[in-house]
C-alpha cells in the first residue's frame, strides 16, 4: 500500500512538473514561410519568436473543423480573429513593442506565445 | 437612357465592355514589383489602365480583358493574383456553414456508432448480466467486445486521444486530456480483467467496455447539438453580412453594367430601383426616395432621401429610383465597419470572465491530480472490491470535469448579447463597455441633439415696433446669414423657407456672448440677448416679460433692435425629441440617476429638463467643462455614463466610465465611444443598457451555473456521499452530465436571443 501512495504522490508531483513548473526552452524564429498549424489541441509552432518595432505577419493555418479552433485571440494587441478552416488566415502586425503576447482561442485551450525580441 | 444591362454570371464571362476589377496581390515586397505588375497587365490585350495600391497589395485594372487572362499575367510575372472580394462577403459565410455543416455530421455519424455499441453493452450489465470475467469462456467473449469497442475508439474517438497526446506533449491539457483519460483509464483496466483475471481479487473483475463507448458516444452527441446551438449565437452577424447586396448596377460609358459589388469603384454612379439593396455607401445624385435604414439604425421609419442626402450600404431603397456617387466601396462602407466592430466585441471579453480564464488555465491537471488523489483514497480507505472502487471514482472524476462549460460561459452570452444589440441599432465596442454599461448609476446626457432635435427653429415672432414678421425675418435672416451659430442658421433656415430674399449687409460685427450689429438697408440693425439691448441702452419695457415667458417654454428669445428701437422678440427652440421623454423614464425606472447638461441659459435649461421629466441639470456649461462634470459625479462614486453626439463631447466621453455617441444615422466611426447608438432616438441608449444587464445577467448564470456544477459534480463523482449515502456516480452518468453541461451554457446564452429591445 505504501508503494502505492508513494506512486500516487509521484503522478501528482509528475503532473504539477509537466503542466505547470515546466518551461519551454525552445521557440521558433517566424521566417517568411512559417505557418501555425492550428490542429488538435495546439498551435504548432506554440512559441513563436519575432523581431520587435518591424512589419510582421503571422500565418495560421486552420486544420481542426471543431469550432473550439476557429478564433484567434491577441489580446493585448486588440488582436480577435477568425481563422478559415482549411486556409492560411494572415494576421499582420506592425510596430510591436519587445515582449511576450499570448496568443489563444476563445476558450484558451489553444495556447501559443508570440516573443518579441 | 437605353438600358443595357449585362449579367455578371461567370467571373471570366462577364467583362464585355470597359470594365474595373480589383485583384489581391500576393508576392508583392518591394516597390519596385508595383511597375513590373502593373506592366505585365498593361501589356495584356484588352487593358487600359492597371494601377497597383502597394499599401494595401491591391490592383485596379480596366479594359475588357477577363479575369483569367489578368491572373495569368501576373503571375507570369511571378506573383500571385486573386480576385478581390471582401472577407465580409457572403460567400465565406457560405463556406464557413459548409464547415460546420460537415462537423456536424461527422459528430452525428461518431455517435451513432459508439451508442449502437455502448446501449446494447449497458443494457446487457444493466438487465441481462454480469459485466464480470469469471469463466474462459466469459474471457473470450468479452475480449471479443473488447477488439468491437476498440474499433468503436479508433472510428469515433480518435480524436480526442491525438488531441490528448499532442497537448500533453505540448505541456498542456484541455478537455481531451480528461476524456482521453478517462476512457482510456476505464479500458486498460478492463483488459487487465480480460488477460490476467488473477491479478485482482473476484468482486474487482469488472470490465467497463460499455463505459468507454458510452462516454464517447455521448460526448459526440454533446458536441453536436453544441454545434447546431452554436450557429444561432451568431444569427446577429449573419444577418449583417447577409445585408451586403451581391452585384450593383453602375453607370459606365453611359451604359447601365451589372457587376459584383467587388468591382464597385469610387465615383462609380450607382442605379438603384425600388427594392433593391444600397450595394455601397454614397451620395444620392439624382432622384428621391425612401430608405429603410432599419436594420442598421433600428429605426423603423423609413428615411427620405434627396439630391445630396448620403446613402449607406445595406439599407433597402423602398419607393423611388435614384443614382448616387459611391463614396465609400468594399471594407470602408459603413456596414463593413459596424461588421467588422460587432465581429471584434464579439470577441471580447469582459472583466468577468477572466476568474473563469484564470481557472480554465489551470483546471484539468487540477482535475488529474483530485482523480489520482481519490484512487488513493479509495484504495487506502474504501470498501472491498477497493480496486474496482478506485478505478471507477478517478474515471468518473476525469469524465464529469468540464472545462468547457466555464470556457463557454462568457463568450457565449457576449456573442449573443453583442450581436442582439446590433440589431437595436447598439454598437457595442468591446466586453469591457458591455459591463461597465449594465452597472452605470449615472448617466449624463447633453441636451443637444440628444434629448432635443439638434436642429433649432424659429417659433415665434413677437412683434414690437414693426410691420411685418416676414420684414423682421428678412433683415435678421440678412445680418445673420454671415454666422455659423446655430440660433442664426434657424433664422437663415426659416428666412429660406418663406422665400425671403436676403439683402447685402455692411459694418457686421459679432459681439461675444452677446449677438450680432450691422448695417443693412440704411438701417442699423441689432440682433442679441437681453444684456445686449441693456448695453446699447434699448428700451424693452415689458418685453423682458414676454422673452421670460418664452424662455419658460424653453425657447431662447432674440431681441432685434432697429435703429435704436425694438422692433421684435424672434425665439428660436430646439424642440425636444418626441421619444426622449419616454426613454428618459425607461432610464430613470431602472434606478438611474439621469442629469442634463447643456450650454444654454438656465431658464431654457429649466424647462427643457421640466419637459423631459429630468430634475437635474447643469445649465450654461462650456464645451471644455463638460468633463469636469463627468469627473464631479465619478467624485461621488457614481459610475458615470456620458451620452453625446461624439464630436465636441469627445474629452467628456473618453472620461466617463462608458461613453455614448449617438450617430445620426449610420455614422459609426466615433472612436471616443465606448457604445456607439446609431439610431438618433434616446431609446438607443436605454436599449444600450437593458441589454448589457441582461447579458451579464446571463453570463453570471453561466458561470454560476458551471461553478456550481463543477464543484459539486466532481467531489460527487469522486464519492464523497459514499460513506453516507452508499452514492457513487457511474462514469456513463458523468460522460452524459459533462456532454450536457456545455450545451446547457450554450443554449442558456441562446436565451438572450428571444430579449426584446424597445418597450412598445
Amino acid at each position: 500500500m505504501i508503494i502505492i501512495n508513494i506512486a500516487g504522490v509521484a503522478l501528482i508531483g509528475l503532473i504539477v512538473w509537466w503542466f505547470w513548473l515546466y518551461k519551454p526552452s525552445t521557440s521558433s524564429t517566424l521566417k517568411d514561410d512559417t505557418t501555425i498549424e492550428v490542429k488538435d489541441g495546439v498551435y504548432s509552432p506554440s512559441v513563436v519568436q519575432v523581431p520587435a518595432n518591424k512589419p510582421v505577419t503571422l500565418r495560421f493555418a486552420l486544420k481542426d473543423q471543431s469550432p473550439c479552433a476557429e478564433m484567434l485571440l491577441i489580446p493585448d494587441l486588440d488582436v480577435s480573429e477568425q481563422l478559415k478552416f482549411a486556409e492560411v488566415t494572415k494576421i499582420k502586425l506592425t510596430d510591436l513593442a519587445p515582449g511576450e503576447y499570448d496568443f489563444n482561442c476563445q476558450m484558451k485551450m489553444y495556447r501559443g506565445i508570440l516573443k518579441v525580441v | 437612357m437605353a438600358s443595357n444591362i449585362q449579367s455578371s454570371g461567370e467571373r471570366g464571362d462577364m467583362i464585355k465592355d470597359e470594365q474595373a476589377q480589383r485583384f489581391i496581390i500576393e508576392g508583392a515586397g518591394c516597390a519596385s514589383c508595383v511597375v513590373k505588375i502593373e506592366n505585365a497587365l498593361k501589356a495584356t490585350s484588352g487593358v487600359t489602365s492597371a494601377e497597383m495600391n502597394f499599401a494595401d497589395r491591391t490592383v485596379l485594372v480596366t479594359g475588357s480583358a477577363k479575369t483569367d487572362q489578368l491572373i495569368k499575367a501576373v503571375e507570369s510575372a511571378g506573383y500571385q493574383a486573386k480576385p478581390f472580394s471582401e472577407e465580409l462577403g457572403s460567400d465565406a459565410l457560405d463556406e464557413k456553414e459548409k464547415t460546420e455543416s460537415a462537423y456536424y455530421k461527422t459528430l452525428v455519424k461518431d455517435t451513432v456508432i459508439a451508442l449502437s455499441v455502448g446501449i446494447p453493452l449497458m443494457i446487457y450489465g444493466l438487465f441481462i448480466g454480469q459485466m464480470t470475467v469469471e469463466t474462459n469462456f466469459e474471457r473470450a467473449a468479452w475480449l471479443v467486445v473488447g477488439l468491437v469497442t476498440l474499433g468503436v475508439m479508433y472510428f469515433s474517438g480518435k480524436r480526442f486521444y491525438i488531441g490528448a497526446w499532442k497537448s500533453f506533449l505540448n505541456h498542456s491539457a484541455n478537455m481531451d486530456t480528461l476524456i482521453a483519460l478517462g476512457t482510456g483509464t476505464a479500458r486498460l483496466y478492463s483488459l487487465v480483467v480480460v488477460f490476467v483475471p488473477d491479478a485482482l481479487p473476484i468482486m474487482a473483475r469488472n470490465v467497463y467496455f460499455e463505459a468507454t463507448t458510452m462516454i464517447i458516444g455521448l460526448i459526440n452527441l454533446g458536441l453536436a447539438l453544441e454545434i447546431k446551438a452554436r450557429g444561432k449565437t451568431s444569427e446577429a452577424i449573419k444577418r449583417l453580412i447577409g445585408l451586403q447586396a451581391k452585384t450593383a448596377i453602375v453607370i459606365r460609358n453611359n451604359k447601365e453594367v451589372k457587376i459584383a459589388i467587388e468591382q464597385v469603384l469610387l465615383d462609380d454612379i450607382v442605379k438603384i430601383r425600388p427594392g433593391e439593396k444600397i450595394p455601397v455607401d454614397g451620395v444620392v445624385v439624382n432622384g428621391h426616395t425612401s430608405i429603410d435604414e432599419s436594420m442598421l439604425t433600428g429605426e423603423p421609419m423609413p428615411v427620405e432621401k434627396k439630391q445630396d442626402d448620403e446613402v449607406v450600404a445595406g439599407t433597402l431603397n423602398k419607393s423611388g429610383l435614384i443614382q448616387f456617387r459611391a463614396t465609400r466601396v468594399g471594407k470602408d462602407t459603413a456596414l463593413a465597419h459596424i461588421i467588422n466592430m460587432v465581429k471584434r466585441a464579439q470577441n471580447s471579453k469582459p472583466p468577468i470572465g477572466r476568474l473563469a480564464d484564470v481557472i480554465s488555465a489551470y483546471f484539468v491537471p487540477i482535475v488529474m491530480i483530485i482523480s489520482v488523489l481519490s484512487a488513493l483514497a479509495w484504495l487506502n480507505f474504501g470498501p472491498e472490491p477497493v480496486v474496482a472502487f478506485a478505478l471507477a471514482s478517478a474515471t468518473t472524476v476525469l469524465i464529469i470535469a468540464c472545462p468547457c462549460a466555464l470556457g463557454l460561459a462568457t463568450p457565449m452570452s457576449v456573442m449573443v448579447g453583442v450581436g442582439k444589440a446590433a440589431e437595436a441599432g447598439v454598437l457595442i465596442r468591446n466586453g469591457e463597455a458591455l459591463q461597465t454599461s449594465s452597472r452605470i448609476t449615472a448617466m449624463i446626457i447633453d441636451k443637444t441633439g440628444t434629448i432635443t432635435e439638434g436642429t433649432p427653429k424659429v417659433t415665434d415672432i413677437v412683434l414690437a415696433n414693426a410691420q411685418s414678421e416676414d420684414e423682421i425675418l428678412k433683415l435678421a435672416a440678412s445680418i445673420e446669414s454671415g454666422s455659423e451659430h446655430p440660433l442664426a442658421q434657424a433664422i437663415v433656415d426659416s428666412a429660406q423657407s418663406r422665400n425671403l430674399k436676403l439683402l447685402e449687409i455692411d459694418g457686421f460685427n459679432a459681439i461675444t456672448g452677446l449677438g450680432v450689429e450691422a448695417d443693412c438697408d440704411n438701417k442699423s440693425l441689432l440682433l442679441g440677448n437681453e444684456k445686449l439691448m441693456q448695453q446699447k441702452n434699448i428700451a424693452l419695457t415689458d418685453f423682458v416679460d414676454k422673452a421670460q415667458d418664452l424662455a419658460k417654454q424653453a425657447k431662447t428669445p432674440l431681441f432685434f433692435a432697429i435703429d435704436g428701437e425694438l422692433a421684435a422678440i424672434i425665439a428660436v427652440a430646439d424642440p425636444i425629441k418626441t421619444d426622449s421623454i419616454e426613454a428618459i423614464r425607461r432610464l430613470q425606472e431602472n434606478g438611474i440617476r439621469v442629469v442634463m447638461l447643456t450650454g444654454d441659459n438656465q431658464e431654457t435649461a429649466v424647462a427643457v429638463a421640466k419637459e423631459a421629466g429630468i430634475s437635474e441639470f447643469f445649465a450654461e456649461v462650456l464645451p471644455k467643462d463638460k468633463a469636469d462634470k463627468v469627473r464631479e459625479l465619478q467624485a461621488a462614486g457614481e459610475i458615470v455614463g456620458m451620452t453625446g453626439d461624439g464630436i465636441n463631447d469627445a474629452p467628456a466621453l473618453a472620461l466617463a466610465n462608458v461613453g455614448f455617441a449617438i450617430g445620426t444615422g449610420t455614422d459609426v466611426a466615433i472612436e471616443s465611444a465606448d457604445i456607439t447608438l446609431m439610431r438618433g432616438s434616446l431609446h438607443g441608449l436605454a436599449d444600450a443598457i437593458a441589454i448589457s444587464k441582461a447579458t451579464l445577467g446571463n453570463i453570471k448564470q453561466n458561470l454560476v451555473g458551471a461553478f456550481i456544477y463543477n464543484l459539486a459534480g466532481i467531489p460527487i463523482a469522486a464519492g464523497v456521499l459514499y460513506p453516507f449515502f452508499g452514492l457513487l456516480l457511474s462514469p456513463v452518468i458523468a460522460g452524459a452530465a459533462m456532454a450536457f453541461s456545455s450545451l446547457t451554457v450554450v443554449s442558456n446564452a441562446n436565451r438572450l436571443r428571444f430579449f426584446k429591445a424597445q418597450k412598445k
